[in-house]
């Protein structure tokens, strides 16, 4: 058993470092192209952690609509546009140093903070299995009012995404 | 307090909400869109009509909103600034075209969005409203489609917004961690102990960025001027006063609830931050030469003396906060009503578009005059009883070089302002007469100039209303 559990946390961290890479080659590659397909490899090992962490539905929801929805859209879209798939562009400008300088400082500051908080992690909160069942629950009951809220915010964002992306029709006259 | 019983006390928000669907209904079927227009007004007073204070302080929703009187303040203040908006803005060329309908509508929905603000206490409904309002502003800024320098404005918006937005939720994402709560009372009981004051440090310096970026303060404010000169007129008039209200609103909210303890700490930063704000926006006020870019500047400084109340934390400093913001409320968007005007009748945002306005127009030139002196502090108008508070509370406070640093600012301030006045009134006119403003414009002038009056000549009419 220790050998397994060993096993499983090397796995774990192993995700982790891929993901971190990943997550560089996205905003440091020059091809837009490649730059998608790393934040698809980013969000799976999002999902690949989040089965470690027992949170199963995350994961599944985050395959099915970040993956498997969001991101094929962006990569249709990258590939449906002539000119964006060949395209490089370079990420970094003068600037870049010093702000690599600037976040490696506050990286550090974090880190130690976050080793040095005594989270309230208990035996019980890492056991706990959040079922589908009472997500689905909470999400009718405490949490209605945000949940209703977010519908609100997405019918508006939608109804304005249209307006601004909406070609005009009513150049030759009223609509 | 459970769903169904909470709904009796939401009546005012669920009228804007149905209101704005019925809006986007009559769009698609009214061909006058001054008719949608009058509409969403309707809705607005309507739901105005249905505002009660509560007894005490409510619950509602599992307290994802919470109705107190802090929050029954704001309510009326969005109602307000959004009102005086649509006034602005129903004669306001460049919006009229297909999409005038959706424009009322949005805006009805960012009424909805600025109470939701209000009544946050809870990490998730906070993160919920704020982007909430910025999402809608986002849009509104890009809302010209032909007009490139509007959707410059709102693409800059965005990509700062949402990195702003990035870091709160981070810090958001710490507190939780360490109270495992999203309510924040609990959040600020667990921060209260010995090995999380470190922790409440940092996470109250992801808030100053996430909520500094809303309220447009100093090292977070690059995107304000932009912004403000891009996008279409009342949007300016409209995000210089009710999302930057709302941010102070949330913000006092997070800071009293939460991050009481360690005031010792944020207290300093904010007022280096306020004073760093208010010098930043009038010394670069002084040499601008567009009004728009003019007045964003000036909305900056304005913030600086506001967050000098939020600074000083004490009753008497929340309290001239709030004096403030009101004061604000209707001198910032009368003088934007009187650019907007202007900007339609000459074409053009420049100072030298003010040259002689006295005579081209001497009812207008007296209006700007009157919000310009307000914007200085000049009594007796509104401008004067905000920084009069924010000063008193600065002093009781004994926060001496804060007090004297805004006492230097307001004086620079008062001679840009005071250029603009010169500029309306002894320079020669260079144009002819220009006609009267249309009518919903010059009713919210009319009714913006009674509020600067109001709150000038008898504060204490006002001020029972915020001390309850």
């Amino acid at each position: 058993m220790e050998i397994l559990e060993l096993f499983s946390k090397i796995g774990i961290y192993a995700t982790m470092a891929l993901v971190l890479v990943f997550a560089l080659g996205v905003v440091a590659l020059r091809n837009l192209f490649h730059c998608a397909l790393c934040l698809a490899a980013v969000l799976i090992g999002t999902a690949m952690i989040y089965v470690a962490l027992h949170a199963e539905f995350l994961a599944a929801v985050q395959i099915l609509v970040y993956v498997g929805a969001v991101m094929t859209l962006v990569i249709f879209v990258i590939m449906l546009t002539e000119h964006l798939g060949g395209k490089t562009i370079r990420q970094t400008n003068r600037q870049s140093p010093a702000a690599i300088i600037g976040l490696s400082g506050i990286v550090v500051l974090l880190g130690t903070l976050l080793m040095k908080t005594p989270w309230p992690v208990t035996a019980k909160a890492l056991d706990a299995k959040v079922s589908v069942m009472s997500l689905g629950k909470a999400l009718m009951g405490t949490y209605a009012f945000p949940f209703e809220v977010i519908s609100v915010i997405l019918i508006a964002c939608l109804i304005g995404a249209i307006v601004i992306a909406k070609k005009d029709v009513s150049e030759k006259g009223p609509s | 307090m459970g769903i169904i019983e909470s709904l009796r006390y939401f009546v005012p928000e669920l009228i804007l909400l149905g209101g704005a669907f019925l809006v986007f209904g009559t769009d698609l079927f009214v061909r006058n869109k001054k008719t949608v227009g009058e509409l969403s007004l309707l809705i607005l007073i309507v739901a105005a009509c249905f505002c009660q204070m509560p007894a005490q302080p409510l619950k509602l929703f599992y307290d994802m909103f919470h109705l107190d009187a802090f929050a029954h303040f704001f309510r009326y203040f969005a109602l307000i600034a959004v009102t005086l908006t649509l006034l602005i803005s129903y004669s306001y060329k460049p919006l009229k075209g297909p999409y005038e309908g959706e424009f009322y509508g949005l805006f009805l929905f960012m009424a909805f969005a600025l109470i939701l603000v209000a009544g946050a206490n809870n990490l998730l409904m906070i993160f919920l409203s704020v982007e909430f309002v910025s999402m809608i502003s986002y849009l509104l800024v890009g809302f010209l489609k032909k007009d490139a320098r509007s959707k410059e404005a709102a693409i800059k918006y965005l990509l700062f917004g949402s990195v702003a937005s990035a870091i709160m939720l981070y810090g958001m994402s710490l507190l939780y961690g360490a109270s495992g709560s999203l309510a924040l009372p609990a959040v600020g009981n667990a921060l209260f102990f010995a090995p999380f004051k470190s922790l409440a440090h940092i996470a109250v310096l992801f808030f100053f960025v996430g909520l500094g970026f809303k309220i447009s303060m100093a090292p977070f404010h690059m995107w304000a001027p932009d912004v403000y000169e891009g996008a279409p007129t009342p949007v300016t008039a409209f995000l210089t006063v009710a999302p930057k209200a709302l941010g102070f609103a949330v913000f006092m909210r997070v800071l009293s609830v939460v991050f009481m303890p360690s005031r010792a700490h944020w207290s300093v930063l904010l007022t280096a931050l306020s004073i760093l704000t208010m010098t930043l926006g009038n010394i670069t006020a002084l040499s601008q030469n567009n009004i728009k870019r003019f007045l964003a500047y000036s909305s900056i400084a304005q913030a600086g003396y506001i967050l000098m109340g939020m600074a000083v934390f004490s009753n008497l400093g929340r309290q001239g906060v709030l004096v403030y913001l009101l004061a604000y409320l209707f001198t910032n968007l009368g003088a934007f009503a009187v650019v907007t005007l202007i900007g339609e009748q000459t074409g053009s945002d420049d100072l030298a578009a003010y040259a002689g306005l006295s005579e081209r127009s001497p009812v207008t030139a007296a209006f700007l005059t009157v919000f310009l002196l307000s914007l200085a502090g000049i009594p007796p108008l509104a401008g004067f009883i905000g920084k009069y508070y924010v000063f008193a509370a600065a002093i009781q406070g004994k926060f001496i070089t804060l007090t004297v640093v805004a006492a230097v600012n307001s004086v620079v301030a008062a001679y840009y302002y005071f250029r603009i006045v010169r500029l309306m009134y002894l320079t020669s006119a260079s144009g002819p007469a220009l006609p009267p403003a249309p009518r919903p414009l010059a009713i919210a002038l009319g009714l913006m100039f009674a509020g600067v009056l109001l709150l000038g000549l008898f504060p204490g009419l006002f001020l029972s209303l915020i001390w309850r």
